[in-house]
């Protein structure tokens, strides 16, 4: 980019661009490595590196093996989550245009673990298909309902109107599922669960049926990029150049209320994520959706491994839920986005 | 009406302030008699049903079978603390949306609340305090949270959509500190953590209602004792400056009081979703425009928690603290605030 007045630098300007991506990636897949190592190797009980190299092996011979053993689907949940959250975010910001939108601003995590819950008091509901099923038609809910309600009237939607449609909503939801929920002692117990997410527990029985959702939501996504780069410019410009900004929009949002919605049937609502991955990323490579997508899938995964091992670390002996830890570092991150931005643009 | 001679028209604004005040009286009538009604039937309807004569002869002291412990040592204290939890609610809440100029900068909405709630579930779970110390955690809390959220949304000077946005990050980082507090609480804890999460008035004694009727006093005394000022600051800083109000003290006092009131009564009862919220702006609705229904407002915020209680006792299948019933009125009316900001066209 420095040499952009010399003839035919604009290619050149474009290869360093590409190569500076290149690096960036494989930087990110190091360390998405890296975190995975660290998530089956640090936890309240300390293992060694043969036990590590055992545990992976399938071995569950000493104590060691088998935390292993249980560490490792942690990990694949972990990484599936925040690869889906971080993803959904960056959809979520490219469709609304909005710099504020994450699932859990916008309260679709929280519609998603009300249906969740209503399912189960009112449904009997049991089996994780179901719960995946209604999880995503929830979260599909509550998108439309916050979209069309940040919205309504002059000016479209705004951060302000949008994040604020998403409270009210988050609200309302948590207040009927702690209505539906308190008569119920047999699943009463599962109000926390239903507040604050994490992947502790997650076990491969748990994560195997949520894998098609989650394939087709990415799929979905990535797919969308390009038309995305083409909604970036508004709406207007897009339809000029040829894109059908309806369907595209629609199809974009489908794929991000696949990806919540799975991933709060499993893991509970985890926020800030989806949040805080596409501005890291904007940084990193850009503005262009094909290279932003991919990276905050990485990036999301990484974020959300380094944060259940952060929970497993400073809370010993017991943990921190992932969406305590998320929490905290994104709310910060959403604080300075706003403090950027001018008035005018809230 | 610029015609008419400058006379009859002093004479005709008089009369319309008459009337106006007349209407006022009327209606501060109305809402007293509905609060009377409410805190009746809170002493009146329980496990069964207690006729008002006998709830007089019992709170007089009298020998009423079968109903004197349950009007006095269970139904007394919950409807004296429902209704000052509910006025410090209602009180604080306009007070902060008078201040900010903007009905959704209530601060259980901005992050107030979750700060004192915050405060109170450490200070009691982990810290085990009880008591006057829980009250003051949360004072000072709520104090800590508003100064952060002012300071963070300072730019050249505080927008409302800055402040609401940075209170509503705050108050989620807030919120997820309460659920990892409550998920480090014993498993039979359930209730009590429910309080934390939507604030109800089970279980209440008279002592806990002591704080409570002490900070109404002192700063609802403080807030009334400054309505002129409020009133002033509500036109714009530079009006308010100019109309000779001293404008940094009057403000640091005004908010101090109105953190006090509502940390103190979320300290006690739990963060009681949406009445700071709703008080207000039901309160400007039913006295008309003019000064900021600071009265009214308190007397709303006491009657949303009285029938929200009531409701959520005896009204529906299940009993429900009163937040959970608060909340799904204040949800609705947030959501219709932004859609009718929105078409009128005005920031939100």
């Amino acid at each position: 980019m420095s040499g952009a007045l010399a003839p035919g630098s604009p290619q050149a300007g474009l290869r360093g661009v590409r190569h500076a991506r290149m690096a960036w990636l494989f930087v990110v897949i190091c360390a998405l490595a890296a975190a995975c190592l660290l998530s089956v190797g640090i936890g309240t009980r300390s293992v060694g590196w043969a036990e590590i190299a055992g545990g992976l092996r399938g071995h569950t011979d000493t104590l060691g093996h088998s935390v292993v053993a249980v560490r490792v689907p942690r990990t694949v949940m972990a990484v599936l989550a925040g690869a889906a959250l971080g993803l959904a975010g960056a959809v979520m910001q490219g469709v609304t245009r909005n710099p504020l939108a994450d699932p859990g601003i916008l309260g679709v995590n929280a519609g998603a673990a009300m249906a969740v819950v209503l399912g189960m008091a009112w449904f009997g509901m049991a089996r994780l298909e179901a719960f995946l099923w209604t999880a995503i038609l929830g979260a599909g809910l509550a998108a439309c309902f916050v979209y069309a309600v940040g919205s309504l009237g002059r000016g479209g939607a705004t951060p302000l109107k949008l994040a604020l449609a998403g409270a009210a909503t988050s609200i309302a939801a948590s207040s009927l599922t702690v209505a539906v929920m308190l008569p119920r002692n047999d699943i009463a117990g599962g109000v926390r669960s239903w507040q604050v997410g994490g992947v502790g527990g997650a076990t491969y029985d748990a994560i195997l049926p949520c894998l098609p959702f989650l394939a087709a939501g990415l799929m979905l996504c990535l797919a969308s990029a390009r038309s995305l780069n083409l909604l970036a410019l508004g709406d207007e410009a897009a339809a000029g150049l040829g894109a059908r900004v309806d369907r595209a929009r629609a199809g974009a949002a489908l794929g991000a209320v696949l990806l919540c919605g799975a991933t709060t049937a499993i893991c509970g609502p985890i926020g800030f994520v989806g949040l805080v991955v596409p501005h890291l990323c904007r940084l990193l490579v850009g503005v262009d959706h094909r290279w932003l997508l991919p990276f905050s899938a990485l990036t999301g995964a990484i974020l959300l491994l380094c944060a259940d091992v952060l929970g497993r670390v400073v809370a010993r002996p017991s943990e921190m839920d992932v969406g305590i830890v998320t929490a905290f570092v994104g709310a910060p991150v959403f604080i300075w986005i706003v403090r950027q931005r001018r008035v005018r643009d809230l | 009406m610029s015609l008419t001679a400058p006379a009859p028209l002093a004479a005709r604004v008089a009369s319309l302030r008459r009337a106006r005040s007349r209407g006022r009286c009327r209606i501060a009538a109305l809402i007293g008699g509905l609060l009377a009604v409410g805190i009746t039937l809170t002493l009146s309807v329980g496990h069964s049903v207690t006729p008002p004569l006998d709830v007089v002869r019992a709170l007089t002291g009298g020998d009423v079978p079968g109903a004197g412990f349950s009007v006095r040592e269970l139904r007394l204290p919950r409807a004296v603390l429902a209704t000052l939890a509910g006025m410090s609610f209602g009180l604080g809440g306009v007070v902060f949306q008078t201040l900010l100029r903007n009905p959704l900068a209530s601060p259980d909405i901005i992050g107030i609340s979750s700060g004192a709630s915050a405060a109170a579930v450490v200070a009691i779970v982990l810290l085990g305090w009880t008591g006057a110390a829980v009250s003051v955690a949360a004072v000072l809390a709520g104090l800590a949270v508003a100064l952060l959220i002012y300071l963070l949304a300072w730019r050249d000077r505080v927008s409302g959509a800055r402040l609401i946005l940075i209170g509503i990050g705050i108050s989620a980082m807030l919120e997820s500190i309460i659920a990892w507090v409550l998920s480090r609480a014993p498993a039979w804890t359930l209730q009590e953590a429910l309080r934390w999460l939507t604030g109800s008035v089970n279980g209440a004694t008279v002592d806990q209602a002591l704080p409570v009727l002490l900070s109404l006093g002192l700063f609802g005394g403080l807030l009334l004792g400054l309505r002129r000022e409020i009133g002033a600051m509500r036109l714009s800083d530079d009006t308010a400056a100019a109309l000779g109000v001293p404008l940094l003290r009057d403000k640091a006092l005004v908010i101090l009081a109105a953190v006090g009131l509502i940390a103190v009564a979320t300290a006690v009862t739990g963060p009681i979703a949406f009445v700071a919220f709703l008080s207000g702006p039901v309160a400007a609705r039913v006295t008309g425009p003019g000064r900021a229904p600071l009265g009214t407002a308190a007397l709303i915020g006491a009657l949303l928690v009285l029938i929200g209680d009531f409701v959520g006792q005896h009204l529906l299948p299940a009993r429900y603290p009163v937040g959970v019933v608060t909340g799904a009125i204040g949800a609705p009316y947030l959501l219709y605030l932004i859609v009718r900001a929105n078409r009128q066209g005005g920031h939100a």
